[in-house]
């Protein structure tokens, strides 16, 4: 991924601020002058990696702790998020909550690209009726919307973390398959897989040490995008009551939890691990933006 | 053109056997058993074995889908065991309901997401472009689900302006016949004013909260569209020979941006199919997506099986719809004439198809 942001672009939008060749430090601050979207994305990723860290070291309360007499408390200096229906500290469970959702979504995201990319991969450079199959099999599965996929796969492996990642995961990997598999194509003939095919490399090892480096830059971006979408399929999932159960502080298991008491004026209970995902997806979705500006800017 | 369609309708129907493919193998190829799935996981073994006798599932999956096919062939999804219809007849009564829903999100998003698109990839790099590209960012990372509550919150508790999360209209309102099956139209039609006030109000609510998703991506695709045509040959010719900007505007840019707009929502409109099981939920809006989330609480599989039958059908449906219009608005392709450029700037050759990604859209770019 860092190969990708920090190739130079001649020619391209303004970045080149005179005196590039200067330190390293001036020369991050260029580009965040020259893209806000980096800026942003790069700030809202300290809040979130601070909250993070702080959710695991020292919540103010133990996220799982239920209390008898601290139900549906609103916020307050105590409970600054205030406290559900367990009386559990809804602070320190979106501290909690964002830990979960961001590894679940870079989990979905990992898995979605190795199985993708090497689809792709293999379906693209072999061609042929091996192609065909797996670009049947990539439509039909995108013929549905993808959200619903992953339910109807979830529901059918059952309740866990595990499953639900890996029902996502499929949802996604066709994506990247017809990603990859057009980025390598237009590969497969360069001069670069010319020339190792002529000194004789095998076939296994041009794919993997020349195509596959030089075609799996979209599919990065991609799945880097889809950790995002992940967090908020994910969390709709939990949200239905097929994805993660609770007790978890999984967020979207959080505003299932509280959206009972939306009608009834306990808004906190729902909101807050809300505006958790949109922070979430945010830091993604700027990080994402910027680096797809970067890459364009290449062709 | 003939050879075209007909192509399209051949693929159309691959899909489709695609889907019904994808469906019956998430529920009996998956290590999963439906049978447990339907008694529960603490039945005894007799019971177990009883149930799985009259699924049928422990037939050869052969057999299984030998049996699944026919049964689809005679119109039949099943019967699901909670409400005791006909999966069929249950999703068609609840179709009407979901597509007012999904039409009424679908005009919204379009008044809104169209022109603030336009004006972003005609001020390429100003502050109406920035503004446009952030809301579509933020626009793309907030959970459907969510911002509902958020909006009931606002609307319902807090200011009173909005009625009850309770379905399509009050209990004890009174129903117009029924003419086209959506109540908005048909209480308009019956003269019943106060009817379609509160169906018009119990609207408002879920049909923002899709709205505010979908105009994202609707923002970004009349946003790329706009800046392909804006930078292509013709425009720049047009611009040469020093024609009004009002007229190159007219005629050559909204010409241009229109035709893949108008695709692209057909898109839009089959993802908010998806995004519906979430809203209706909230709004306990008796459409399919509710009755398909009450199939998930209960796990009825038939009629969890035949709603995403449903939607995926209707997605087919949809695309086939985009791809024959796209010909329609769009000679080069009636004609087959491969080699006149087609999406001038870095998008040339890349297929319609990919619109279908419509979360992929300028998030990658050239490829």
């Amino acid at each position: 991924m860092t190969a990708l942001i920090d190739i130079e672009l001649p020619g391209g939008k303004p970045p080149s601020v005179p005196g590039v060749a200067g330190t390293r430090r001036a020369r991050l601050a260029a580009e965040l002058r020259a893209y806000p979207n980096l800026f942003v994305g790069g700030a809202l990723l300290l809040v979130l990696c601070s909250l993070v860290v702080w959710g695991q070291v020292a919540p103010p309360y133990n996220p799982l702790a239920v209390s008898g007499t601290n139900q549906l408390m609103p916020p307050s200096a105590a409970h600054w998020f205030g406290t559900d229906q367990f009386g559990r500290d809804v602070f320190s469970r979106v501290l909690a909550g964002v830990g979960e959702d961001l590894v679940i979504g870079i989990l979905v995201a990992a898995l979605a690209l190795a199985v993708g990319s090497t689809i792709g991969l293999f379906s693209g450079y072999l061609g042929g009726r091996v192609d065909d199959v797996v670009m049947r099999a990539v439509d039909m599965m995108m013929s549905f919307p993808s959200f619903l996929l992953a339910l109807a796969i979830a529901v059918v492996l059952g309740n866990n973390v595990r499953n639900v990642v890996v029902a996502v995961a499929v949802a996604y990997t066709p994506y990247i398959v017809r990603l990859t598999r057009s980025t390598v194509l237009s590969a497969r003939n360069a001069d670069y897989v010319l020339g190792a095919r002529a000194v004789g490399a095998s076939r296994s090892r041009v794919m993997t040490l020349h195509v596959l480096p030089n075609t799996i830059g979209p599919a990065l971006v991609q799945a880097f995008l889809m950790a995002g979408w992940a967090v908020l399929d994910v969390s709709g999932l939990s949200f239905l009551g097929v994805g993660i159960q609770p007790p978890s502080p999984e967020l979207g298991v959080q505003i299932a939890d509280g959206a009972g008491y939306i009608t009834t004026g306990q808004w906190w209970v729902s909101v807050f691990p809300g505006l958790a995902i949109v922070m979430v997806v945010l830091t993604v979705n700027f990080l994402g933006d910027y680096v797809g500006e970067k890459l364009r800017g290449r062709g | 053109m003939l050879r075209y369609v007909l192509r399209r309708l051949g693929l159309a129907v691959i899909t489709v056997v695609g889907i019904v493919v994808i469906v019956f193998g998430v529920t009996h190829i998956l290590p999963g058993n439906p049978a447990v799935v339907q008694v529960g996981g603490y039945a005894n073994a007799a019971t177990l074995k009883a149930v799985e006798q009259q699924m049928g599932v422990n037939r050869p999956l052969s057999a299984q889908f030998w049996a699944y096919l026919d049964q689809l062939a005679h119109g039949s999804l099943g019967t699901s065991f909670t409400t005791g219809h006909s999966v069929v007849s249950d999703l068609l009564q609840r179709l009407p309901v979901t597509v007012e829903l999904a039409v009424a999100a679908t005009i919204i998003a379009t008044i809104v997401g169209v022109p603030l698109g336009l004006l972003a990839g005609l001020r390429e790099g100003r502050l109406p472009d920035w503004l446009g590209r952030v809301a579509a960012i933020v626009g793309t990372s907030i959970p459907l689900y969510w911002l509902g509550l958020v909006l009931i919150v606002v609307f319902y508790v807090i200011w009173h302006v909005a009625p009850a999360p309770s379905g399509e209209v009050n209990a004890f309102v009174t129903m117009p016949p029924t003419y086209t099956h959506f109540l908005v139209l048909d209480s308009l039609l019956a003269g019943d004013w106060s009817t379609f006030a509160d169906a018009l109000g119990h609207l408002a609510l879920p049909a923002i909260t899709l709205a505010v998703v979908e105009t994202a991506p609707l923002l970004k695709i009349t946003r790329s569209a706009t800046l392909d045509v804006v930078h292509s040959d013709f425009v720049r010719t047009a611009r040469a020979y020093g024609l009004p900007p009002l007229q190159i505007l007219r005629e050559d840019i909204l010409r241009n941006v229109a035709t893949q707009v108008l695709t692209s929502l057909g898109i839009v409109f089959g993802y908010l199919l998806g995004g519906s099981i979430l809203v209706e939920r909230i709004f306990s809006w008796p459409g399919m997506g509710l009755y398909a989330w009450n199939a998930v609480t209960t796990t009825t599989v038939q009629a969890i099986q035949g709603y995403i039958l449903t939607v995926g059908l209707i997605y087919v449906i949809l695309n086939l719809g985009v791809d024959l219009l796209y010909a329609v608005v769009d000679p080069r392709i009636r004609f087959g004439d491969s080699h006149v450029q087609r999406r001038p700037r870095r998008r040339a050759g890349v297929s319609m198809r990919r619109l279908v990604a419509v979360r992929e859209t300028e998030s990658t770019g050239a490829v």
